[in-house]
């Protein structure tokens, strides 16, 4: 177990190194040069041009530009950003808290929609509880987040002026405030992801049921709600789990869509701003925490894995 | 889908009844909300570069002179200025204003600012002002500018960033961070920033023109989505907002609780043809004038705003807005004649269609205005293939002369000069078209040194003859409109030229 989970942590190392290539690289790839854009409207200006470049070391060879900013990442220097020149590494802690809780949020909700409706919908197969169960995923999946969004905003903020259309206040400010600010941009998100869950569990608890045990379960007189909560939900949640960690992961990427609907000052809006600026700095950092993110969780979801499976602990 | 929206309803009800309703914010606003259409760049007035940034720098930082809804200079900072010969202004500022720090604002002040925009790494100030030779400190409230040759437009520079005086002693604490702490002798002083969230500024006690400025603070919001900008304005959370969209007017018109206010801008928008850069400029279009008259011919301008932007913006055949003096007025903008165009194309010999690659930012709207003019160009015998291209990117191509047409704006400056002289001279830097005429940079160079107004326009009416009549460089389309938003709640909101949002006179009614 032990030997697993450094062997597991080895891996994150070369991971990281290959994907900083990547990002580099893929910089690379990317028209648009910086500088054009750094320059605005002064960009018909050589002298600019050739300034811009050679403050930001755009002038010097793509492996010396790599290697340096490798070298200050090693030592937890995340550089400056191009367009504002803030230190990335303080915009990231200023807006990652941001994301985090509007990523725990939407997790909770899809969590508390989808895993409850896949459950009933499975106990209840191919009965209008099921088709219900079945249309609200359907529904909750195939909505675009930015319709949904500005439809939101439309009915609780324009329509009925119960909440904020938009902004952000930190939850340390005030609770109130802050969960106002975040609850429409959390559902939008949550609700997205609750439909693969339902989905997904659905399947998993059919699966379950099917099964041996089951029977022996029933066959034992027990009443329904313990088979179906105690014996079937418990195996079937191993592969929702794994699921979950996935879905954390795409729970990022769904941000950076509604952050933008709802101008949430979070992680999404960051990159997508950087990436439109070409403020590459920010561009890098970004990519990197988040790939440090998604290790973690992929890790996190393997250890709670072996929570609910303890055969894998002897593996 | 109701189900989704239903579901949370009992939820959101409950939050809300502890969020402070912003709609019932009916009393007198201490704090004014403005909605940005992006975040700002950094806020140093010798390193900035964005219009957004404009919008807070008018709350932020007075300038030696300003424009009025006419374009012509008025004092800020200065009280007057005087042309004492053809290479010297002297400028007397105005007595007892202070920056926000407290030290006094006075010509060494405006020395050392002139000195810094020429001077500091990375300054986007250098070219505005290059033909500033020396400032001389006559006494503590009157400067000399020195110029290296007589230039018209050099005043103008000063009612913009370049105009902009700083405190000294916090720019010399502050280096390069300048930017994150500015401090200057406009109406508001800086507070905090938190990157895309928020900008604020407090009213400076000390402002010269405090009488005019009837709120204590002031928050910038960045909302980068139009509909959601609009969406905060009209459920209270935004005082005034930023309309980048025209499809937005008529919901902001039918709305009771809004007002809109609207001017010509100082910009533009028009194709470029590459005319000079192989091997794009080969096709027909690069090399035949007629070509190029023929699309022109084909274009409704009338129709195309109409149809795109709701009819808001005025058709124009010229880069000088209508608001500026100097604005050629006897130069008609053409009608549409399919005729003619077919007819022109016959001329030049070409087989039909005419393949035309258009290179448009890959907005919305912009490829609904290309659209328009490919169905439009289509009729006259051309086969208008559209490239939507990333906005970064289009720089880019444009830059390279990787084009045959090029669909693009500019936000406009208040002196003439910096509408026509970069984009169509040959030696001009955002001559993407690559467009060289001897003749053109003759009459372009002799605009620049001459003072008469009039005399002027009649220059810049010869210089249209032959790039845009005779050669066909460029096609001018449209001047947008500034579109500005507000609250019926503020009276007193005054719209120039320049878009910028002026918080002197304006108060909640």
């Amino acid at each position: 177990m032990w030997l697993w989970l450094l062997r597991r942590l080895g891996q994150i190392v070369p991971t990281l190194l290959i994907l900083s290539v990547l990002i580099f690289a893929l910089q690379q790839l990317m028209p648009g040069d910086p500088a054009l854009i750094m320059a605005g409207e002064e960009r018909g200006d050589p002298q600019v041009l050739a300034e811009i470049r050679a403050e930001l070391r755009l002038d010097r060879p793509l492996w010396e530009q790599y290697g340096a900013w490798l070298w200050r990442l090693l030592h937890g220097d995340l550089g400056f950003s191009w367009r504002i020149r803030q230190p990335v590494a303080s915009l990231i802690l200023e807006k990652l808290p941001v994301t985090l809780q509007l990523g725990t949020m939407a997790f909770a909700i899809a969590i508390a929609i989808g895993v409850p409706a896949g459950i009933v919908s499975a106990a209840f197969r191919d009965r209008p509880a099921d088709w219900l169960a079945n249309g609200v995923a359907l529904a909750g999946i195939s909505t675009p987040n930015f319709w949904l969004g500005i439809m939101m905003i439309l009915l609780f903020s324009v329509e009925l002026g119960w909440l904020p259309p938009s902004g952000y206040v930190p939850l340390t400010e005030d609770p109130w405030q802050s969960l106002a600010t975040t609850i429409m941009p959390a559902f939008v998100l949550g609700t997205g992801i609750a439909g693969v869950f339902m989905r997904h569990t659905r399947a998993a608890m059919i699966g379950a049921l099917g099964q041996d045990y089951v029977r022996t379960a029933r066959a034992k007189g027990l009443p329904e709600r313990a088979v179906v909560g105690r014996h079937a939900l418990r195996n079937a949640l191993i592969p929702v789990v794994t699921l979950a960690t996935i879905e954390l992961g795409r729970l990022l990427a769904g941000a950076v869509l509604t952050e933008q609907i709802f101008s949430i000052p979070g992680f999404g809006k960051l990159i997508v701003d950087a990436v439109f600026n070409r403020d590459y700095p920010v561009v890098q950092g970004v990519v990197v925490v988040t790939a440090l993110i998604f290790v973690a969780l992929s890790l996190i979801g393997d250890l709670l894995y072996m929570a609910v499976n303890p055969r894998l602990r002897a593996a | 889908m109701s189900a989704r929206i239903l579901a949370p309803l009992a939820v959101v009800a409950a939050l809300s009844a502890g969020a402070a309703p912003s709609t019932a914010a009916a009393q007198t606003p201490p704090n004014l909300r403005i909605g940005l259409r992006e975040d700002p760049d950094i806020l140093d007035p010798t390193l900035a570069r964005s219009f957004v940034g404009r919008i807070v720098f008018a709350s932020l930082c007075d300038k030696l002179f300003d424009v009025n809804e006419r374009l012509e200079i008025v004092p800020q900072l200065a009280t007057g200025w005087r042309q004492d010969d053809p290479r010297t202004i002297t400028v007397t500022l105005r007595d007892g204003v202070t920056f926000h720090d407290g030290t006094r604002l006075d010509a060494e002040a405006v020395r050392y600012t002139m000195a810094r925009h020429g001077t500091m790494q990375g300054s986007f100030r250098r070219g505005e002002i290059a033909d500033l030779e020396a400032v001389e400190v006559v006494d503590p409230l009157t400067v000399r500018l020195r110029l290296r040759q007589p230039s018209s437009p050099f005043l103008s520079q000063l009612t913009d960033r370049a105009g902009m005086i700083v405190s000294p002693r916090a720019a010399e604490a502050a280096g390069r961070d300048f930017g994150a702490r500015p401090v200057c002798a406009g109406p508001f002083r800086f507070v905090e920033r938190v990157a895309q969230d928020r900008i604020v500024l407090e009213r400076h006690a000390g402002y010269w023109d405090a009488a005019n400025i009837h709120f204590n603070r002031v928050t910038f919001q960045p909302i980068t989505d139009s509909t959601a900008r609009l969406a905060n304005l009209q459920s209270g959370t935004l005082d005034i907002a930023e309309v980048t969209s025209p499809s937005d007017v008529p919901s902001i018109r039918r709305d009771r609780r809004l007002s809109l206010s609207s001017v010509d801008s100082l910009g533009y928008w028009g194709i470029i043809f590459n005319v000079g850069t192989a091997p794009r400029n080969g096709s027909p279009l690069g090399q035949d004038r007629r070509v190029r008259e023929a699309f022109e011919a084909s274009i409704d301008r009338e129709a195309l705003i109409g149809v795109v932007y709701e009819g808001l913006y005025t058709p124009t055949a010229q880069p000088i807005p209508p608001a500026s003096p100097m604005h050629v007025r006897d130069r008609a903008v053409p009608g549409r004649d399919v005729v003619r165009a077919r007819a022109l194309l016959r001329e030049a010999g070409v087989r039909t269609p005419v393949t035309v690659d258009l290179m448009v930012a890959n907005s919305p709207e912009q490829r609904q205005a290309a659209e328009v003019i490919q169905s439009m160009a289509a009729e006259a015998g051309f086969e208008v293939r559209i490239a939507a291209t990333e906005f970064a990117s289009a720089l880019q191509t444009g830059a390279r002369g990787d084009f045959q047409a090029y669909l693009q704006g500019w936000s406009g400056r208040p002196d003439p000069d910096g509408n026509t002289w970069s984009f169509l001279h040959s030696r001009g830097p955002s001559n993407d078209g690559k467009y060289g005429s001897p003749e053109v940079d003759a009459l372009l160079d002799e605009a620049r040194t001459e003072a008469d107004p009039a005399r002027r326009t009649a220059l810049y009416g010869r210089t249209f003859d032959i790039a845009l009549g005779r050669d066909r460089a460029r096609i001018y389309l449209w001047h947008p409109k500034v579109l500005i938003a507000h609250t019926t709640r503020l009276q007193g909101f005054a719209l120039m030229p320049d878009g910028l949002i002026r918080l002197q006179g304006l108060r909640p009614r």
